[in-house]
């Protein structure tokens, strides 16, 4: 019935037809849709936005009102990581009973959260509302302001109950309640030349790299939002002077509301990839018009590109012409891993994003090559089909991705929150390239059936030609 | 940077030790999962079974993004993914919808249906909702079974249970045949491993066995020469209807012993197949019932093999005793898992000083007195507890080693005390699914894997760092 399947047998649902889309096909291509039932979509739901968004703000107190599964699924599964409190590891859920569903929540809501408070002593609490909480009507915002009276501890109601609206409305959500606390700080001792770095999230200590480089030629970094964040910094993050935005799906309402009421520009960046983390740091350098700046981006650069760039040169060469698809959250980052593996000499076949917007989806299908995939909301069937259609490498993706490209004898990169390894900045490509070369080029591959059996219709004077990397093992 | 001096559980913001009563009304860190995980990985069990979870995606996302962190393998689970207005209104559509799509991509022999809190609460009406649909298509298509599962009811334990029995009541044919080589077994949320030696072992008896659920294939696969929309293997549904044809059903966990509304109870009231309740049989002793209930069964001695084995598992006892006697030991996960822990370790002579679950379970403390060798005068026994609490309690009672999920990590860390992974789930470690466990076989590799751990420790700790036993 359903037991070995090739790439054809595989269908694309009817109303998911116009999210995939190929370059030169000339169709349509839609985005920004609720997911079909039954479509098994990889992505998460609007709480989950909300906690991916605020979880690394580790001075808070992170509460999930709701039944258990909600909180316990995300306790401390992601690599963001915290010089100091680590309170925010904790997963923290008034774990609503049967009773409670039936009379209401608030008054456990509120016992759990002055004893909490008492306990642990943090500068904030977000109350993160899940489904069940949306639908039995607990006013968790009049909670949250007793609390807040009791005990002088900022307590900030999320509103992300999982069915409202996407992932996406969960950022936005978590922007609402991060926005309560900005314009609540001193912002004296704030430099003329300073920044806030919007959707970075430390990942295995990436934002502490990235904080270097503006350090290093004189910019200040006044709060990063919210990769080891602190409460305090969002506190005052509106005196910085100019908003760097990474994770622009994430971060675009917060970067706007920081427009709108205190006049701070934006810029869209991404420190992944030589290319781009340089343009980062060029565009503060710029904005801020001082020649200084220029001149020591301009060395920093080159000193980090002359101290890593040989490194890459031997990974480009084990990595050349190898196919690789993509699965990321956002389109912004996926327009970057295109630009960083094209740059380590590999080709995108299949890109494609949980969330992206329609804008970050243009430049995704200008910058592309003829003949490459694009999916909106994929799910694993219809990944696993392009990824046997277009004979794929390597996928980069996260850990409900990983098994696809496994099962299929496909490499393996992830590049998400879960991950261990920094793979921003300059230091960070080249973790992404042994990373990428470590499962790409590895000698297991052509055990997997699937190559072998590749190899067999293909017979080729040296069997394990196809699989071999060039230049050898490392 | 310095990082994590302690436990995240005790710390405040400026990593100081919090001081004062602990917060009693939250959970802290949650030593149980929810209840539609237990019945998605029961329906991932069932050949050719796509689950399905009525409520919104984010359920399904996270159970799946977490089974896949354990066993690594492809984890579908549909959802109807609701919207705002469904969850108003009722999710009768989304749900004709989700199931039309999920027969159109995976064309699966069974749809498994586990319920969310969100659809327990607005009181969808499942069993209505899937006979309209099936009424709709005459019939045509793949059976649907539901299992409700809100989880603030219960754990994932209780939705493992529960549907299981609910496969039963779907699909078990009544008969007057009985078979005499044919038996049940219904096990409790063992690894692959496990299901695998049951397996095998059934077959030394030479018993032919419908084992419910059999993931020990779907979330343990081979590697694939092309993609399977659902993972080969799992029991067939055919399998589950001849079920009432077997001379009897062993049914593993202490909790479905004395529930009267058990799998196993209900196929002995309605189909009057024998039910023998057994334990989770890790250790000798609660080993021993097993095959003894085996024996009787197939009316067969004991096989050489197992003999063989028993007996290597006993000189391995020997061997290491003194490593491991007088130690202390913390237990936590699922509890009829705990329990069979819980009797192996007071078998060895380490105390289980510390046994808790996170599910509420009635009559806790008798299930554990029952099997602790010596008493349970010296052990904590918590029942609805969290990871919080667990650690509250190690603190003051020092155990040596910990037996659990990857979830105990944080507290090994702290204590700088071993842990043994074992149970769900274990994202930190390669091949949590081939952990073997019951049986004397799987029981020799946990006490190796135990008497190790204490060894390693010791080792590790000593002034000279020796290599010589
Ligand atoms: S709503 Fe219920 S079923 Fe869904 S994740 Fe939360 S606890 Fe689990
Ligand atoms: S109940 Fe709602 S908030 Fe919780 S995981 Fe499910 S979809 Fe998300």
């Amino acid at each position: 019935m359903n037991s070995v399947n090739t790439p054809s047998s595989i269908r694309v649902l009817d109303e998911r037809s116009d999210q995939v889309w190929t370059k030169g096909s000339g169709k349509e291509f839609v985005c920004d849709k609720k997911s079909a039932a039954g479509s098994v979509t990889q992505r998460a739901c609007a709480f989950c936005g909300s906690r991916v968004v605020l979880y690394p703000i580790a001075d808070a107190l992170h509460i999930v009102h709701g039944p258990i599964g909600c909180a316990v699924y995300n306790w401390d599964i992601r690599g963001s990581l915290s010089s100091g409190s680590q309170l925010n590891r904790n997963s923290f859920s008034t774990d609503l009973a049967e009773k409670e569903v039936i009379f209401g929540g608030e008054k456990k809501l509120k016992a759990s959260l002055l004893e909490l408070i008492n306990f642990y002593q943090p500068k904030a609490a977000f109350v993160y509302s899940t489904c069940i909480v949306g639908l039995i009507g607990d006013d968790v915002g009049a909670v949250c302001k007793q609390v807040t009276k009791e005990t002088g501890i900022d307590c900030i109601p999320v509103d992300s109950p999982g069915f409202k609206g996407t992932k996406k409305s969960g950022y936005q959500a978590a922007c609402e309640a991060a926005y309560k606390l900005v314009g609540t700080g001193d912002t004296n001792g704030i430099s003329k030349y300073s920044i806030n770095l919007l959707g970075e999230f430390n990942i295995a200590g990436e934002a502490w790299m990235i904080r270097k480089y503006y350090e290093k030629i004189g910019i200040q970094v006044v709060s990063t939002i919210t990769g080891d964040g602190r409460v305090d910094d969002l506190r005052r993050c509106h005196g910085a002077k100019l908003n760097l935005v990474q994770c622009s799906g994430s971060m675009t309402h917060l970067s706007k509301l920081l427009k709108d009421d205190y006049g701070i520009p934006m810029e869209r960046v991404s420190f992944f990839g030589f290319e781009d983390t340089a343009r980062a740091i060029y565009a503060a350098a710029e904005h801020f018009g001082d020649p200084e700046l220029m001149r020591r981006a301009e060395e920093l650069v080159r000193d980090e590109i002359s101290k890593y760039a040989p490194k890459l040169k031997e990974y480009k060469k084990r990595l050349k012409g190898k196919k690789a698809a993509l699965y990321v959250g956002g389109a912004f980052k996926a327009f970057s891993l295109v630009l960083a593996l094209r740059s380590l000499g590999m080709q995108t076949v299949l890109a494609g994003t949980q969330t992206g917007s329609a804008e970050d989806y243009e430049q995704l299908k200008e910058i592309c090559d003829p003949g490459t995939v694009i999916v909106d909301d994929s799910n694993p069937l219809e990944l696993a089909k392009f990824v046997l259609e277009k004979d794929v490498d390597l996928f980069i993706g996260g850990v409900k991705e990983r098994p696809i490209a496994f099962k299929l004898g496909v490499a393996f990169c992830d590049h998400n929150h879960e991950r261990k390894i920094p793979l921003a900045g300059f230091e960070g490509m080249v973790h992404f390239a042994e990373e990428v070369a470590n499962s790409a080029c590895s000698p297991i591959w052509k055990y997997a059936p699937r190559r072998q059996a590749k190899a067999l219709r293909l017979p080729e004077p040296e069997p394990t030609a196809p699989l071999a990397c060039e230049g050898g093992a490392a | 940077m310095s990082m994590c001096k302690g436990n995240p559980d005790t710390l405040t913001t400026t990593g100081e030790h919090a001081e004062g009563p602990l917060p009693a009304s939250a959970t802290r860190n949650a030593c149980k999962l929810c209840t539609p995980l237990g019945a998605a990985m029961v329906f991932k069990g069932i050949k050719g079974c796509l689950p399905f979870l009525h409520g919104s995606q984010g359920c399904a996302t996270y159970i799946r993004r977490y089974m896949i962190s354990h066993f690594r393998e492809p984890v579908d689970i549909a959802s109807s993914s609701f919207s705002e207005d469904d969850a108003i209104f009722g999710g009768a559509r989304n749900f004709a919808q989700g199931v039309d799509n999920v027969i159109r991509q995976y064309e699966p022999e069974v749809i498994g249906v586990a319920t969310t809190c969100l659809s327990e609460t607005i009181g969808d009406n499942m069993l209505g909702m899937i006979k309209t649909y099936q009424d709709k298509h005459s019939g045509d298509g793949p059976p649907l079974v539901h299992v409700s599962t809100p989880a603030y009811t219960g754990t994932h334990s209780d939705g493992y249970y529960s549907a299981i029995r609910e496969l039963l009541k779907a699909f078990v044919k009544p008969t007057r045949i009985t078979q005499s080589r044919m038996v049940n077994i219904l096990p409790a949320m063992m690894s692959c491993a496990d299901l695998r030696h049951l397996r095998e072992i059934c077959a030394l008896y030479e018993l032919d066995a419908t084992i419910l659920p059999d993931y020990s294939s779907t979330l343990e696969g081979g590697s694939w020469d092309s993609y399977h929309k659902i993972s080969p293997g799992g029991t067939a549904v055919e399998d589950i209807a001849e079920m009432a044809t077997a001379i009897a059903t062993l049914e593993i966990g202490h909790t479905q012993a004395v529930d009267k509304k058990s799998a196993g109870h209900w196929l002995e009231t309605e189909h009057k197949v024998r039910c023998d309740s057994l334990g989770w049989p890790i250790g000798i002793r609660l080993s021993d019932q097993l095959f003894a209930a085996m024996a009787t069964i197939a009316d067969r001695p004991m096989p050489a093999q197992l003999a063989d084995e028993r007996g290597r598992l006993i000189d391995a006892y020997v061997d290491a005793h003194k490593y491991v006697s007088g130690k202390r030991a913390a237990i936590f996960g699922e509890p009829d898992m705990v329990v069979g822990l819980a009797a192996f370790m007071s078998e060895i002579g380490i105390r289980p000083v510390i046994c808790a679950t996170g599910a509420k379970v009635k009559n806790w403390k008798e299930l554990l007195a029952s099997e602790i060798e010596g008493g349970t005068a010296d052990v904590e026994i918590l029942s609805d507890s969290d990871h919080a609490k667990l650690a509250a309690a190690a603190r003051e009672l020092k155990p040596d080693i910990i037996l659990g999920s990857s979830k105990g990590y944080p507290l090994a860390r702290e204590m700088k005390i071993p842990l043994v992974r074992i149970g769900f789930p274990i994202h930190d470690r390669i091949g949590a699914q081939r952990m073997l466990s019951v049986g004397y076989r799987g029981t020799l590799e946990l006490f190796d894997r135990v008497a190790n751990a204490l060894l390693e420790g010791r080792q590790d700790d000593s002034e000279t760092g020796y290599s010589y036993l």
